[in-house]
């Protein structure tokens, strides 16, 4: 695979598990070797240096704090092996630590720390030796819902601030859309597509993006015997809420089951006419307020310029066609 | 040398190479020797191997003393390892439950295995002395026995080999009690309730649930105590040193005797390697169980 | 007549105990003897009539005299300790790195290695004991403690690798991995942090060393000839039995001294031990 960061960018690398995000993060820390190409950190080629000699800083999902270690010996142990004078060593720490508001924690040792303060603590470990990349994995998932909203807010804050090449990875697709710069979505060791969060989402380049993107994921459904054609549930209205603007493709759907979850409304259901039989969900805003339900019949439609191809066999994107 | 210590291939090489050099010099060597001495000539006081073959293995068979000891040998290991088993397994069970006191009951356990033995052997050789032994004492107190009838705990040979099979159990239950034990304690607590409601009786529970579920560290304890059972002297040298007219003698301490007190090396190592069948086959069922503990 | 359950359950329960207090009784006699006889007279124990659980005549603390002053027993002691020092030096030196390459470095190989590590556990000293000697003497060793310090390590060793190789493995990986990039070499991140974690597993190392040191009874027994030479396993049933007339208040002192106070210690150390003897057999 080819993946090119660009300077100061927050990348996501972004897929289900086991699709190799990880291994692909490991290699570029070291910490497993390539079976091939070659791995490049700022124009060097680094695929024969030990991790530490990469210039790179990594968060664990665990966070990898040296349990036997004070949170202020923890951001220390970097500096202390780099060589960095002794009495530079507490102005660094006190920087990184004041990065993140964790001043008054620097004696505790990290059983005695909070998830949120842990993963603080693994952060500033990593910022404190100021590296040329930062890689992290997964560094939200074991805090609480509620921390990882505002933790999302105070890493993506903190990377603008100090402008260091991020490579961040993730299962996550909100907190991909909400974080990266760009986002790399992978499946099965290769990366599916590379693009802006606006770009995977609405311009899927192939059957897997659409389908793993989005909650619930792209509708798609056989348009031809060598196409598929994919919709958003979004999309996917009663056909008197479209306003009328650009062409309408008219769709009979049979509602099977209602699904009321307060924003939004989901409508499970099987199309007629066109495409019959094919499995498909609609997602209705609560400003829609019309009543529905499960065994009736209803006229749905899909904005045409909203459509999606793919090729049957490769699930690659092709050009719009009529349907 | 800063690559060495970076690829974890010859990293680890160095790492284990002291260890693995250790074990070959001072396990490996001499046990190569003892094969070879076995083959030999030599004694205490001869300084060159020369071969003789089969000889002292053939001349080691002949004696009385041999195939006396070789009997022992089993009679002790088999009859001590199936009561260790037998026993552990029960007082495993009894200590599955908890009850005040445990710890205490544990450590009390505990104290014959990990005693040095033949500190704890003497305990024994004092409560089985001839004169003053307390066993006979109470027994008379009890009425039991007459002032005359005392039993000659280490003297008469079907008592000193019941004897040194009681100690010999008394010292290795302990650990296979605590092996059985973390088995038990590793079974999950779903599959006792399951059976409770799927309304097992407690012979049913216990030989269709219990027992199948702890075979493998069943095997594992019961190796272990067979390699114990089969190799060790201790006992012996302390209470009876082989005898009364080496009814008590086993192959480990006929070895002992043979090899180091009589200066006769090569006639030692012959009776020693004896014991080498049996420890090599104990070894591949432990490989076995690892394997398979491996695959599940 | 059936039993009502509250019968059934008071009979289970009395069973129970009665099961384990038989046991233990068992296992602790020996050492409560050695503890009563400890401090009785001689002319006490000498007398068939008394009777045994009880101090017929006013304790006595001359059998602990007799033992510390009379004979070599505190210098068997020191010898042990000496012993035992070393052997648990030389056993941390080549077992620490040798488990962590087990746990760590050396893949599928290194798990055959180790169970063959393991296995030579089980090589028991009867089998290598005549070689051992003839090889001591060639060394020129014969009758010397430093025989005892160069092949204890030969059983402490694998048991040490073995278990060691357990706690590294309990380790997260990412700890060390954390280390490397954090600007170690591998050996540095061990060293840094793998080290501090495991001083649990090491001290558990080092206490089994001691206790195996203390146990151990044929090699001490075949190499040392001089009374001042032996440890206490070898000092205390050889000599002190072997004189003409049988010293049993001191004898039992000095078993139980020798006895009961590393059994408490080990106690507590147990469940590890354990852990290493079962290798994979648990699930």
């Amino acid at each position: 695979m080819d993946l090119v960061t660009r300077e100061g960018e927050f990348l996501v690398l972004l897929g289900p598990s086991g699709c190799g995000k990880t291994t692909l993060l490991r290699m570029i820390a070291g910490l497993e070797q390539p079976s091939s190409g070659e791995i490049l950190i700022g124009g060097q080629v680094v695929n024969d240096l030990p991790p530490r000699a990469r210039k790179i800083a990594m968060v664990f999902q665990s966070y990898a704090l040296y349990p036997h270690m004070t949170v202020f010996k923890n951001i220390a142990f970097p500096l202390k092996a780099q060589g960095v004078a002794k009495e530079e060593i507490p102005k660094k720490v006190a920087w990184a630590t004041g990065l993140f508001g964790i001043g008054h924690l620097l004696e505790r040792k990290p059983r005695q720390l909070s998830g949120g303060e842990r993963q603080r603590v693994a952060l500033a470990r990593a910022v404190v030796r100021e590296p040329a990349v930062f890689l992290l994995d997964e560094p939200l998932s074991n805090l609480d819902a509620q921390l990882r909203t505002s933790a999302r807010d105070e890493l993506q804050q903190f990377q603008r601030r100090i402008g260091i090449t991020t490579i961040y990875v993730t299962h996550d697709q909100i907190e991909a859309m909400g974080l990266g710069d760009r986002i790399a979505v992978m499946q099965g060791g290769r990366v599916r597509q590379l693009g802006t969060p606006a770009e995977v989402y609405g311009e899927p380049a192939d059957t897997f993006v659409a389908g793993f993107l989005g909650s619930p994921p792209m509708n798609i459904v056989e348009a031809a015997a060598d196409r598929l054609v994919g919709f958003r549930p979004e999309h996917f209205l009663p056909r008197e809420v479209h306003d009328g603007s650009g062409a309408l493709v008219a769709l009979g759907f049979r509602v099977t089951r209602v699904e009321y979850l307060g924003a939004d409304r989901l409508l499970y259901g099987v199309l007629e006419d066109k495409f019959p039989g094919a499995k498909v969900i609609a997602r209705l805003p609560s400003t829609v307020t019309l009543p529905y339900e499960g065994g009736r019949r209803y006229e749905f439609a899909v904005p045409e310029k909203e459509l999606r191809f793919f090729d049957r066999t490769s699930g690659l994107r092709t050009a719009p066609r009529p349907v | 040398m800063a690559a060495l210590l970076d690829s974890p291939r010859w990293l680890g090489v160095l790492m284990i190479a002291p260890a693995v050099l250790y074990i070959v010099l001072v396990v490996g060597l001499p046990f190569v020797l003892a094969i070879l001495y076995a083959f030999s000539g030599v004694t205490m006081g001869s300084r060159t191997i020369e071969f003789v073959g089969f000889k002292n293995f053939i001349s080691v068979l002949e004696t009385t003393k041999f195939q006396t000891s070789l009997r022992n040998t089993f009679v002790f290991a088999l009859i001590a390892q199936v009561l260790v088993m037998v026993l552990g397994t029960v007082l495993a069970m009894a200590l599955l439950k908890d009850f005040r006191g445990k710890w205490l009951v544990r450590l009390l356990i505990l104290l014959p295995w990990v005693a040095p033995i033949s500190l704890g052997t003497i305990g024994w050789l004092w409560i089985l002395d001839s004169t003053y032994s307390v066993i006979n004492w109470t027994l008379e107190a009890l009425g039991l026995i007459g002032a005359d009838g005392w039993f000659m705990w280490l003297g008469v040979p079907y008592l000193a080999m019941g004897s040194v099979i009681t100690i010999h159990v008394w010292r290795i239950l302990p650990l296979a009690t605590v092996i059985l034990l973390a088995g038990l304690t590793s079974i999950p607590h779903d599959i006792h309730d399951a059976a409770q409601v799927d309304g097992a009786s407690f012979w049913r529970h216990l030989f269709q649930i219990t027992l199948p579920l702890i075979r493998p560290i069943m095997l594992v304890a019961g190796l272990f105590g067979l390699v114990f059972a089969f190799t060790d002297m201790i006992v012996i040298f302390v209470l009876t040193r082989g005898g009364p007219y080496d009814t008590t003698q086993v192959l480990a301490s006929l070895a002992f005797f043979t090899g180091i007190q009589a200066g006769d090396l090569a006639e030692g190592a012959a009776i020693a390697l004896f014991l080498f069948p049996l420890l090599l086959a104990v070894a591949v069922a432990f490989l076995r169980v690892a394997r398979r503990a491996e695959v599940t | 007549m059936a039993m009502s359950p509250a019968l059934k359950r008071v009979t289970a329960r009395g069973g129970h105990l009665g099961l384990i207090g038989l046991f233990t009784v068992f296992s602790a006699f020996p050492f409560y003897w050695m503890f009563i006889t400890t401090f009785k007279r001689t002319s006490d124990l000498m007398k068939r009539s008394n009777n045994p659980f009880i101090y017929n005549e006013p304790p006595t603390l001359e059998n602990l005299r007799v033992l510390f002053f009379d004979t070599l027993y505190v210098r068997w002691l020191g010898n042990t300790l000496f012993v035992g020092v070393l052997v648990v030096f030389v056993t941390l030196l080549l077992a620490v790195p040798a488990g962590y390459a087990l746990a760590r470095l050396t893949g599928k190989w290194g798990e055959h290695l180790g169970i063959g590590i393991f296995l030579t556990y089980l090589v028991p000293s009867t089998l290598l004991f005549i070689p051992m000697s003839r090889l001591i003497g060639d060394l020129g060793l014969q009758d010397s403690l430093w025989s005892l310090v160069l092949v204890y390590p030969s059983f402490t060793i694998p048991f040490c690798t073995w278990l060691l190789m357990g706690f590294f493995k309990a380790i997260p990986r990412d700890l060390e991995e954390a280390a490397m990039l954090d600007g170690y070499s591998r050996f540095g991140a061990f060293v840094k942090v793998v080290i501090p974690i495991s001083l649990a597993g090491i001290l558990t190392a080092v206490i089994f060393t001691l206790t195996l040191v203390m146990q151990e009874f044929v090699y001490a027994l075949t190499f040392i000839t001089a009374a001042r030479n032996y440890t206490v396993s070898v000092g205390v049933p050889t000599f002190l039995v072997h004189g003409d007339v049988y010293f049993w208040g001191s004898l039992m002192a000095g078993c139980f001294i020798a006895s009961v106070p590393v059994a408490v210690l080990y106690n507590f150390f147990v469940d590890r031990f354990i852990a290493g003897f079962t290798v994979g057999a648990i699930k």
